[in-house]
């Protein structure tokens, strides 16, 4: 109803992932902090994933709030 | 636990998670304008949607902890929980049950009841599940204020009140709709949050068949690494039913096939999935029909794939602890400081004194209330540091030396072990998450019910849906209020956990007879219903106190009448408690109701009875879109699943 869930989830991991993208490159050359996870550098990796996965919802939603509103799936019988 | 220090980052991923959910509840204000919108969302939710918000209202971090906790003490057999006691009933409920809950335009469950049989079935039924939601509630935030404590340090009271003060915010703001987007937004964060928590772990235990390796040391002597003592055939904790057909000596569950199928598989699972409100409601704030059905079908499609993110980390914790990789172990009960403080003197006096070490041991197990290990302690004696350390460093020690394991600490200590700051905070905002929407749940299903089956029912009838709207409102409060209460309770008493899982048992258990009869035989009386049910809740207290697992002393667990017979194992027992008490309810209501008279004409019941409504008419949905063959290719997927880790 009225919003459309994927807004917010779209902008949430998109900031979390940017944010975890940008710290990840800033400490890449910081061995100690990655040793933990097995000398992977997983904030510049798995914030990527998430940055992606974000975009992607605010791509949907974007869409949906394109498409005129006779054709959005509101037209349903109960 | 150690307590863990968060960066920067991590703080700023939690404050995001808690703007974003408030945020969210503001932004929905402005949509609610009737009763129905804020109670039952106006049944306008797309499919997707309700479907995540389905299996994330289930997967509170009781859950969350607790399969890890269990794939750390069984195995992969954890994952029946799942495969045989979930998917078949989620399955169910979408084909045979949406219909009527739907269809009906009942708005809970118990409204269900009234318009099927009578006020009395819906009262029992409204009642029980209001008190028991309330608990569960409480439950949820007391494990989040603790957890918050142990690892971050916070106050207890600070993290519940902030907590509830967060989640009460945006449902009173939002609703249920509310309280659905953020569920699914939580569902994303725990996905997001453990998977690569789960990924590192494999990787770090050298990945599946060096697992099984491990676990097969784990199932020749379990109590090499804290687990209850055993000896068990080597796949017992790496195959999901080998050891369970092996019978109950060969699984450390304890149970046997039928147990297992009949008692968790049918009874227990389809009286959860089918007739539980928390979950059934967000299938039924679905937009149509044909959403409503698909709900539970696409929350299947994660259930499946669930035991990868949680039951997994528990067993690689157990292959981590079996192998000691860089030290770890199973981690240890954590006893309060106040209390640890107690026990330096006792070392101290036994370090100058050269005592004996099990008799120190002794003493400080009856301090803190808590065994230790003798060879740790020996070692802190012997060792000449001892006399002369500060008493912080000797509490840290006798911490260290505790032989009792938190297993529901077992997800933590890998997070702690694989996270660096940046994936930490996403991890325990996940955490974090899940814990407030199953506060966030419990407490829109109470709305619910109390306002419509109880409120509206009972005590103020015919008033305008602007006072009705109201008080969904102000429940909201009372009810996080209410919580609050049960988290203390629970914190303070440490009886109360297993009391309330043991009513929930009880509850649970005969529920679904009743529906069944109810949905697919029009016989069913009201009468029936309301005396079988209070029998089958009746038959599980007595069967209760009449029976005892093996290890047991008779009282909270059980046989404190007399024990007439003994099991296995607490899950044995629980299982045929299960059995036994839908068996009786079964019986009765068909029984009763045969010589009762129905008091309900055909045409009240038009939509409400299997053989009184009319088949549903075909939506124009594509051949595989329509529930029944959904239904059936998951089916198949599940039994895939379980030929797979067989």
């Amino acid at each position: 109803m009225g919003l459309d869930i994927r807004w917010p989830i779209g902008g949430l991991f998109s900031l979390i992932g940017l944010m975890m993208l940008v710290f990840g490159a800033v400490t890449s050359s910081n061995a100690e902090l990655y040793k933990r996870s097995l000398g992977i550098n997983v904030n510049i990796c798995w914030g990527s994933v998430l940055v992606v996965f974000g975009f992607a919802m605010l791509g949907m939603a974007w869409r949906a709030a394109k498409m005129p509103l006779a054709t959005a799936p509101a037209a349903d019988k109960k | 636990m150690q307590q863990t220090q968060l960066g920067v980052i991590d703080y700023v991923t939690l404050a995001l998670y808690v703007v974003f959910v408030i945020g969210i509840g503001f932004a929905l204000k402005r949509y609610l304008k009737s009763s129905s919108e804020f109670l039952t969302a106006g049944r306008s939710i797309p499919a997707w949607v309700t479907g995540l918000a389905f299996i994330s209202a289930n997967l509170g971090a009781l859950e969350l902890v607790g399969m890890t906790a269990s794939g750390a003490k069984y195995g992969i057999a954890t994952c029946h929980f799942y495969w045989v006691g979930a998917i078949p009933a989620m399955l169910f409920l979408a084909v045979f049950m949406m219909p009527f809950y739907y269809g009906s335009k009942a708005r809970s469950v118990p409204e269900y009841l009234k318009m099927r049989f009578d006020e009395r079935t819906r009262a029992l039924n409204s009642i029980s599940f209001a008190v028991m939601t309330l608990f569960a509630s409480g439950i949820s935030m007391n494990a989040l204020a603790k957890l918050l404590h142990q690892l971050l340090g916070w106050e207890y009271n600070t993290s519940l009140w902030i907590c509830s003060a967060i989640v009460a915010l945006y449902v009173f703001k939002g609703g249920l709709t509310s309280a659905i987007y953020t569920e699914v937004l939580q569902f994303f964060m725990i996905v997001l949050g453990f998977a690569p928590v789960v990924y590192l772990g494999l990787k770090d235990v050298g990945g599946w068949d060096a697992l099984t390796k491990n676990l097969s040391q784990v199932a020749a002597r379990p109590e090499s690494i804290g687990l209850a003592p055993g000896h068990y055939a080597s796949d017992a904790w790496s195959s999901a039913w080998h050891p369970i057909l092996g019978g109950a000596t060969q699984n450390p569950m304890g149970i046997n096939v039928f147990a297992m199928i009949y008692g968790l598989g049918f009874v227990l699972s389809f009286g959860y999935w089918c007739t539980n409100f928390l979950v059934v409601q967000r299938a039924m704030a679905a937009r149509n029909m044909g959403a409503a059905r698909r709900t539970p079908l696409i929350a299947a499609v994660p259930k499946m794939l669930f035991p990868a993110l949680v039951i997994l980390p528990g067993m690689i914790a157990a292959s981590l602890a079996i192998t000691a990789k860089d030290g770890y172990r199973l981690p240890p009960k954590p006893i309060d400081y106040a209390i640890l403080e107690k026990a330096v003197p006792i070392i101290q006096k036994g370090a100058e004194q050269h005592s004996d070490p099990a008799v120190v041991a002794k003493d400080i197990k009856a301090a803190i209330d808590a065994d230790v290990r003798p060879d740790k302690i020996d070692a802190l004696l012997k060792d000449p540091a001892t006399a002369s350390a500060p008493s912080a460093k000797i509490r840290d020690e006798i911490q260290g030396a505790v032989k009792d394991i938190n297993f529901d600490g077992v997800i933590l200590s890998l997070v702690q072990r694989y996270c660096p700051p940046g994936l930490l905070g996403l991890a325990l905002t996940g955490l974090l998450a899940s814990f407030m929407s199953g506060m966030a749940g419990n407490v829109t299903a109470f709305n619910t019910v109390w306002t419509y089956d109880l409120y509206q029912a009972y005590m103020v009838k015919n008033r305008s849906d602007d006072h009705y709207m109201w008080m969904g409102r102000f429940i909201t409060i009372v009810g996080i209020g209410l919580s609050i209460v049960c988290a203390y309770l629970v914190s303070q008493w440490s009886n109360a956990m297993d009391i309330i899982q043991l009513v929930f048992g009880f509850v649970n258990a005969p529920l679904f007879a009743t529906f069944l009869l109810g949905m697919f035989w029009r016989r069913t009386t009201g009468t029936g219903a309301f005396l079988g049910l209070l029998a089958g809740t009746g038959t599980s207290a007595l069967f209760h106190a009449l029976t005892l697992a093996e290890g047991n002393v008779p009282g909270m667990k059980g046989g404190y009448l007399s024990v007439v017979k003994t099991f296995p194992s607490d899950m044995a027992q629980n299982f045929y408690l299960a059995a036994f008490a839908f068996t009786v309810c079964f019986v009765l209501t068909a029984g009763i109701s045969l010589v009762t008279a129905q008091n309900k004409t055909d045409e009240q019941l038009k939509g409400l009875v299997y053989s009184l409504t009319p088949k549903l008419k075909d939506e124009g949905e594509a051949w595989y879109a329509k529930p029944a063959t959904l239904a059936i290719i998951l089916l198949a997927a599940c039994v895939v699943l379980n030929l797979i880790f067989m």
